[in-house]
């Protein structure tokens, strides 16, 4: 393996003086080192990740086996299964995907790849994720205060979201509302770090270009978050100021307009669904082409056809409401936009399949994980069109056709992608390398049960079974054997793929516990700066800062005696 | 300890600077949705104009003036900035935050006349929506004062002089944003 | 630095702007008490767009600011004009396909002084 050759930069100087070794606290708890901020996003999003995935249990376990106790929750009322569902939906995209993906992932991985020692505005970075915690906190505690938890869907449409008299949670909802504004607050704050560090932090050398993939779709995200959120911050506050003033923003007996709300949601819903997907596209193809030892197929096509599927996100939005009484004209019209923009994801996926063809594949635990997004994400992709096409939505909408449609595309985005990227990251994070073995028993044990869960769901929809309901047996055209067995099998299976995350934290324990730190620098032998950097790296990330002379997917390049070449080592 | 990695500046920008433009770019989609959604119920119920016309167009003005000049007291003080006068931008600095005060005493008072006759913020949508945009653009004047003083303190001992310029971008934009707000609430009637 | 180059070449009154500025204020006070409605929306709003216009140019010194700014702010306010234009058919309007939205006309409480 290639010893990376420190870079020498005139300009260098030693990243900051020798100080006193750091308390607990300031090394644990107030730091302002953009790799700690990580894990700090990284393990809260982890822990709510456990929240909601129990959360996910206790609603299955009522639609499998109606009225049943279930073990560790109890009885799952009516009103219980909404606030299940509504904190389930919340929790596992603002609380889990966006954490993750974006902040643990950008703020840990950007300042590396990109060659410098920290976010432009480490104080920032420590306040957004104060910000955030405190988010998590006020939600956790929504679901303790009189009335429970809100039930009003993640969508929150007016009026069952803004009239106590109908939600039955009116501290609930409210307490929901501010814990997603502030969540919003907190990754405006990050977006801004990240796009500026990204634009004039970047080592010498590095071009535009030359910056790597992963870099680019978290920034790209962060740009999306920051142009989409603004209307529904502004909803927010008008929905906060109809639950608890006594406006009516949303209330047409007084003026106001329901529909208004859904317009300021998915605005910005529709966008988010690329903000979190993104990221999880660069970890794909960041770990496709290590471990096929081949450089990007089209970087820059990749890139502009990025750039494309975000600007066109911003024009689809309407599509979530095909059903709510929009005029048709428009509804031809998001038909149309949505249907587009299936089309550069595909080619995304497409390269993603050209880069690995003829190349030396080899299945690592990560290299697994990327693949099977590809494949999983496909499914969900494909299944969307008929959603987009108004005529079928009609009948498709607010159905499990629907709620397997995005499963497919959400889990590859924020469970195989976290898993490819920890997976692939994780000798880098913490020095140690992850138990092969028990990485490829993890894997399996997901993404086996994870189709037979979703499988069924798409077959439950076409039937006719609708969503946000708690006991089908109160339906008697759904109360069928062979309706009731198809959603045993989904409850079985997500209960199998729930026991088989307990192989990954074992590893994840053992891997962590190890005495020695087995991992090196390099054990990927992969070409991008933070592989140049010490495993873990220290504070400052390296002792002079690289340099950069070529762009980051320089593989099995003709005529090199090895078949990577690092982005630092000069020519 | 600060990164010391910050050689380039992609777009020209030095990074401080590029940061306030993003953080701005933000806020025209939040106060841009919320002000959309103002003027298209607007159109849609011209009879808006019947409690429109209760909004009090001089008091309005007055705070437009008021803002106006706040922020020409700010370009001053970058431009004492720019020419290395720390104190005399501190000064245009305060100036400008006093125009920040002087705005929301009208408002307070403003406010205050038209809750006691009545128009109060569950009166009609309309009434929101002017106290919900009003309300928040006024938190951003409180908040950009607050900063300010912050700022000014540190460049009266010509330090960190650049943060004059950056402050000033934040406030031009809150002063632009009271510019289409005074037509929206207080004109269109 | 680009400061100095700004400084000489932009010897621009900012005292001089902010009089236009506050001209065009009485203006657009003054207008709409003709009462004209074409006459409102100019002065109202056209001017607004102006004095927005001026102190973006003059006072964030926008033109003198890479066009990356210029672009950044300007594509935001592309995607409020898109929000309009995918929203307006459903808020702006009082009925559609199989629904209505009446008009909700609220009493002004008795007669208030300015």
């Amino acid at each position: 393996m290639a010893e990376s050759i420190p870079a020498h930069d005139a300009h260098a100087h030693p990243a900051h003086h020798p100080h006193a070794e750091p308390s607990f606290w300031s090394k644990y708890v107030f730091s302002t080192d953009h790799k700690m901020i990580a894990m700090q996003y990284m393990f809260t999003g982890m822990a709510m990740a456990l929240i909601g995935g129990f959360m996910a249990y206790a609603f299955r376990m009522q639609l499998a086996f109606p009225g049943i106790d279930v073990p560790g929750y109890g009885t799952v009322t009516a009103g219980d299964y909404n606030a299940l569902v509504t904190n389930h939906g919340t929790i596992m995209i603002f609380w889990v995907a966006m954490p993750v993906l974006i902040a643990a992932f950008g703020n840990f991985l950007i300042p590396l790849m990109i060659g410098c020692d920290d976010m432009v505005f480490p104080k920032i970075n420590r306040l957004s994720y104060q910000i955030f915690l405190l988010s998590a906190v006020v939600l956790i505690v929504s679901f303790f205060v009189p009335g429970g938890g809100f039930g009003g869907a993640w969508t929150a449409y007016p009026p069952l979201s803004a009239k106590g008299q109908y939600n039955l949670t009116s501290l609930g909802s409210s307490l929901w509302l501010v814990a997603v504004a502030l969540e919003f607050v907190a990754f405006l704050l990050g977006g801004i770090n990240f796009v500026t560090t990204a634009m004039n932090s970047r080592a010498p050398g590095m071009k535009v270009f030359d910056i790597p993939l992963v870099v680019w779709m978290i920034v790209v995200a962060s740009i999306l978050f920051m142009a989409s959120v603004g209307p529904l911050i502004a909803g927010a506050i008008m929905l906060f100021m109809d639950q608890n003033i006594g406006t009516a923003f949303f209330d047409p007996d007084k003026g106001g307009d329901p529909v208004l709300w859904q317009h300021l949601f998915w605005f910005f819903g529709h966008p988010e669904v690329y903000v979190v997907l993104l990221p999880a596209m660069g970890i794909t193809a960041e770990i496709i082409c290590v471990f096929a030892r081949k450089k990007m197929f089209a970087y820059k096509t990749f890139l502009y056809t990025t750039f494309g599927t975000g600007v066109l996100s911003f024009t689809v939005w309407a599509h979530h409401q095909f059903v709510a009484g929009i005029d048709p004209r428009m509804a031809n019209i998001f038909t149309v936009t949505t249907l587009l923009i299936s089309i550069p994801i595909a080619e995304m996926c497409f390269i993603y399949i050209a880069t690995l063809y003829g190349a030396s594949i080899r299945l690592t635990t990560p290299m697994l994980w990327a693949l099977a997004f590809v494949a999983e994400f496909l499914i969900g992709g494909v299944t969307g069109i008929f959603l987009g096409a108004s005529g079928a939505d009609i009948y498709f909408h607010d159905t499990y056709f629907v709620l397997a449609h995005f499963h497919y595309t959400f889990f590859p985005i924020a469970i195989i992608g976290t898993f490819a990227g920890f997976t692939f990251w994780f000798p880098k994070m913490f020095g140690k390398m992850m138990n092969e073995t028990l990485g490829k028993i993890h894997f399996w044990g997901t993404i086996i049960p994870f189709n037979f869960t979703f499988i069924p769901l798409f077959f439950l929809g076409a039937y006719g079974d609708h969503r946000r309901i708690y006991n089908y047996q109160h339906f008697p055209e759904l109360a069928g054997e062979q309706y009731q067995d198809l959603r045993i099998l989904a409850t079985v299976s997500l209960l199998v793929m729930l026991s088989f995350q307990l192989v990954f934290f074992y590893n994840c324990f053992i891997s962590w516990r190890k005495k020695e730190k087995d991992a090196g620098k390099n054990p990927w032998r992969a070409n991008t700066l933070e592989w140049t950097a010490e495993s873990p790296p220290p504070h400052g990330n390296w002792p002079e800062l690289p340099k950069v002379y070529r762009g980051p997917y320089e593989y099995s390049v003709p005529g090199r005696e090895q078949d990577f070449y690092p982005q630092n080592v000069p020519s | 300890m600060r990164p010391i990695a910050t050689t380039r500046a992609a777009a020209g920008i030095p990074t401080g600077r590029l940061a306030v433009w993003w953080v701005v770019a933000s806020e025209i989609v939040i106060f841009g949705g919320l002000l959309v959604s103002y003027i298209m119920h607007r159109i849609a119920n011209p009879d808006w104009g019947y409690q429109a016309a209760y909004t009090n167009v001089w008091l309005g003005g007055f705070n437009t003036f008021v803002l106006l000049t706040s922020s020409l007291s700010a370009v001053l003080g970058h431009k004492a900035a720019v020419a290395g006068d720390g104190p005399r931008a501190a000064k245009m600095l305060y100036a400008t935050c006093l125009g920040a005060v002087t705005f929301i005493a009208v408002k307070a008072f403003e406010w205050t006349a038209e809750i006691t006759h009545g128009y109060t913020i569950t009166s009609s949508t309309f009434w929101s929506f002017y106290y919900t945009a009003a309300g928040l653009h006024a938190l951003h004047v409180i908040a950009g004062a607050v900063i300010m003083l912050f700022v000014a303190a540190t460049a009266k001992r010509n330090l960190e002089l650049h943060r004059v310029e950056l402050i000033g971008i934040y406030w031009h934009f809150v002063d632009i944003v009271w510019i289409f707000l005074f037509p929206l609430l207080y004109i269109a009637k | 630095m680009s400061q100095h180059a700004e400084h000489a070449a932009h010897e621009i009154n900012y005292v001089r702007v902010w009089v236009i500025l506050l001209c065009l204020l009485v203006v657009s006070i003054l207008g709409p008490m003709l009462g004209i409605k074409l006459v409102t929306l100019i002065t109202a709003f056209g001017i607004a767009i102006i004095k927005a216009y001026l102190v973006a140019k003059n006072f964030m010194h926008l033109n003198i600011e890479p066009r990356y700014a210029v672009y950044l702010l300007v594509t935001m306010l592309v995607f409020m004009l898109l929000f309009f234009a995918g929203s307006a058919p459903d808020i702006m309007k009082h009925e559609g396909t199989h629904w209505i939205k009446p008009v909700v006309h609220v009493e002004a409480p008795a007669a208030a002084h300015h």
